[in-house]
């Protein structure tokens, strides 16, 4: 399956979904940046390049893992992990980045600039610019730099300025639309580096592209640790969709069931989650720059959306994944606060491992359907990233009493 | 009266034409009503009336806030629709609705263009749409004969205003800098030389907006442009002053 060759439809098209709404203005901007990351995607050297690079800065290849006790624990299916949280940085979040900064160094640009939500996208964004010497600017809504407070410190500390933004809901949603403002004065010398496989054409495809490293590796790691077969299911979670579009490349053209896993939040009704598919509330529409599934009222306004994991709460879901959805060729379930918190316990006390709370919704729909398979099935789990950075978040999302009783303390140190 | 006779009409009676701006329910319908009845006096040609969205990021910082309180307010696509009926009975100026594409996306093209024509608009900006994806309104717009207003900027190359100005009728919008709405617009040989290069590309009036707020701009666009588009700097007069602030603003700008 080549969903980028658009020989039946139109460039940037998947189905129905994605295109480019852009204003005028950036129109050579984006041609531009399509020519040249088309001419990147054609050459063999530069693929060449970016493996190396993500060899040596990042760690990669990232392994897969089997989880022998969790797999018995539930009794059914042989359970294994993708471990991008091994990554430099903590998520897979650096793979996109890197390879946006070597396309950033081709277009001759000095400047990036960067939304984040959770923290991870900006973290990455600002440790790839002072990589490669580019000025750095990171747009984050107010409510994410409060809840995030120790991803901004990185972010700063690496010589990024972080913006918080004001407008909207003070999230993710809202430092894009600030990211478009800062880019439509500034696109002579500045790339918006897009942190997942939404927004205008080619950012979904150049997205993807980056991230299908991770499926690459992940099927051929998991042939060479099963006696050379293919998982059954793979899980991933949903936000934009980057890592779920990264694992999920690597079996496309395989008989394997894919599982999309969104933010239930709170579980149904307006306002409530951020699940475009998974529940019935979202309809098609146009925003930031694409078509897809929107979190909106019937006047096309976008809807507030809720998530323990902040990198999952973004009002629409990648173009590509709206049509694949369409297509029935990948599920999409929705996992509630309340279950990550349950599975987040579970993992870290059965396996040691620390998955984010964003891939911890993977894990938990993975752990609900694992006892109705069989043993000699075979599941593969995509942790995007690990969950001891988000060490304030979690302690909150686990309610934990030492804790609190810690930053209390700490605080009074700073007073007194 | 074609919007092209229109033009012409007004033209006549004096140049450049001018356009104003204001967001459908911020601060109120109300403050609206009396932000129309100070441009009516002043005798603006054209009004744009913006829909608010939740998503506004081709715009700045004041209309930004605008879209937001609006919206937060309880405004509705209904109720701007409703407002445009009474303004288009009250006043002489034509009417244009100015959005975001999603806003005419989710009520459906059909919808929009007889909503639209209903509430007696003369066309609409779509700064979010560019013309690839816009065939299907364009061709709506035409049978109900009313007039897509195209954006033209500064980065555009010759042969992309070539196409721009081939999709164009009665009037265009020419974005005088990069950047979002709001901020100020030096109007000097750059913008000459772009106004130049869309006089070439198209035969229709052009319109010119981003940053107009001072008689020189207004005296600029005499020269060179059509139509004078007047947005954040009229919202700023009318935040500051009320009714006399946006009064005496209109007057510092010779209309």
């Amino acid at each position: 399956m080549d969903l980028f060759d658009f020989k039946d439809g139109r460039e940037g098209y998947y189905g129905q979904f994605g295109g480019s709404f852009l204003p005028e203005i950036l129109t050579a901007t984006v041609e531009e940046l399509k020519a040249c990351f088309h001419e990147c995607k054609k050459d063999p050297s530069f693929w060449a390049e970016y493996e190396q690079l993500m060899h040596q800065y990042s760690g990669r290849p990232t392994p897969v893992t089997y989880l022998p006790n969790l797999s018995k624990q539930l009794g059914g299916a042989q359970i294994y992990v993708k471990r991008e949280d091994l990554n430099h940085t903590g998520s897979h979040k650096i793979n996109n980045v890197m390879g946006q900064g070597l396309i950033c160094q081709r277009l001759g640009k000095k400047r990036v600039i960067a939304e984040t939500g959770a923290g991870q996208h900006g973290f990455a964004t600002a440790t790839m610019a002072a990589k490669f010497g580019f000025d750095c600017k990171i747009y984050m809504g107010e409510v994410d730099v409060k809840r995030q407070r120790p991803n901004v410190f990185w972010m700063e500390n690496l010589g990024a300025e972080v913006v918080a933004v004001q407008d909207g809901q003070r999230t993710l949603k809202d430092a894009i639309n600030e990211c478009m403002r800062d880019w439509v004065s500034n696109m002579a010398d500045t790339h918006y580096v897009l942190g997942t496989a939404c927004g205008p054409h080619p950012f979904p495809e150049m997205v993807s592209y980056f991230q299908s490293i991770i499926g690459m590796e992940a099927n051929r790691q998991i042939k060479e640790l099963t006696g050379g077969r293919l998982p059954d299911k793979v899980f991933a979670c949903v936000g934009g969709g980057s890592n779920a579009m990264g694992i999920f490349q690597g079996f496309f053209d395989d008989d394997v069931e894919l599982i999309g896993c969104e933010a239930g939040g709170l579980g149904p009704g307006l306002g409530k989650h951020a699940a475009r598919l998974a529940y019935s509330d979202a309809s098609v529409g146009v925003a930031q720059g694409f078509k897809t599934f929107f979190l909106q009222n019937d006047d096309g306004n976008m809807l507030e959306t809720q998530s323990v994991a902040a990198g999952l709460d973004y009002i629409g879901i990648n173009p590509i994944f709206a049509y694949l959805w369409e297509q029935g060729r990948v599920r999409f379930e929705a996992a509630t606060n309340e279950e990550v918190r349950e599975t987040l316990k579970l993992v870290m006390k059965t396996e040691g491992l620390i998955p984010a709370l964003e891939s911890t919704h993977a894990f938990a729909k993975a752990v609900e359907e694992a006892p109705k398979m069989g043993k000699d099935e075979i599941i593969l789990i995509n942790q995007s990233g690990r969950g001891d950075k988000d060490i304030f978040t979690v302690a909150d999302a686990l309610d934990d009493a030492h804790w609190r009783e810690f930053i209390k303390e700490k605080a009074a140190q700073y007073e007194s | 009266m074609s919007l092209k006779d229109y033009i012409a009409e007004r033209k006549a009676i004096r140049t450049p034409l001018v356009m104003t701006h204001v967001v459908c329910g911020y601060p109120s319908f109300e403050d609206n009503m009396k932000e129309l009845e100070i441009m009516n006096a002043h005798g603006v040609d054209f009004v744009e009336l913006q829909f608010p969205f939740s998503e506004p990021s081709a715009d700045g910082p004041l209309f930004v806030k605008a879209n937001q309180e609006s919206v937060d307010s309880g405004t509705t696509v209904a109720q701007c629709f409703d407002f445009m009926a009474e303004v288009t009975k009250r006043f002489d100026f034509k009417v244009l609705m100015m959005g975001y594409y999603n806003t005419c996306f989710k009520m459906g093209h059909d919808n929009f263009i007889k909503r639209l024509k209903e509430a007696g608009g003369c066309g609409y900006i779509l700064p979010d749409l560019p013309i690839e994806e816009a065939d299907e309104l364009h061709a709506l717009s035409k049978q109900a004969d009313l007039t897509p207003v195209i954006l033209m900027t500064p980065t555009n190359t010759d042969a992309r205003l070539a196409q721009l100005g081939a999709a164009s009728q009665d009037l265009v919008y020419c974005v005088a800098r990069k950047g979002v709405t709001g901020s100020k617009t030096e109007m000097n040989q750059e913008v000459i030389t772009f106004l130049e290069r869309c006089r070439q590309a198209t035969d229709v009036a052009l319109g010119v907006g981003f940053g107009v707020s001072a008689k020189e701009d207004i005296d600029f666009i005499a020269e060179y442009g059509d139509i004078a588009i007047i947005g954040t700097a009229a919202l700023k007069a009318w935040e500051v002053g009320r009714e006399e602030g946006l009064h005496r603003f209109f007057e510092s700008l010779g209309l």
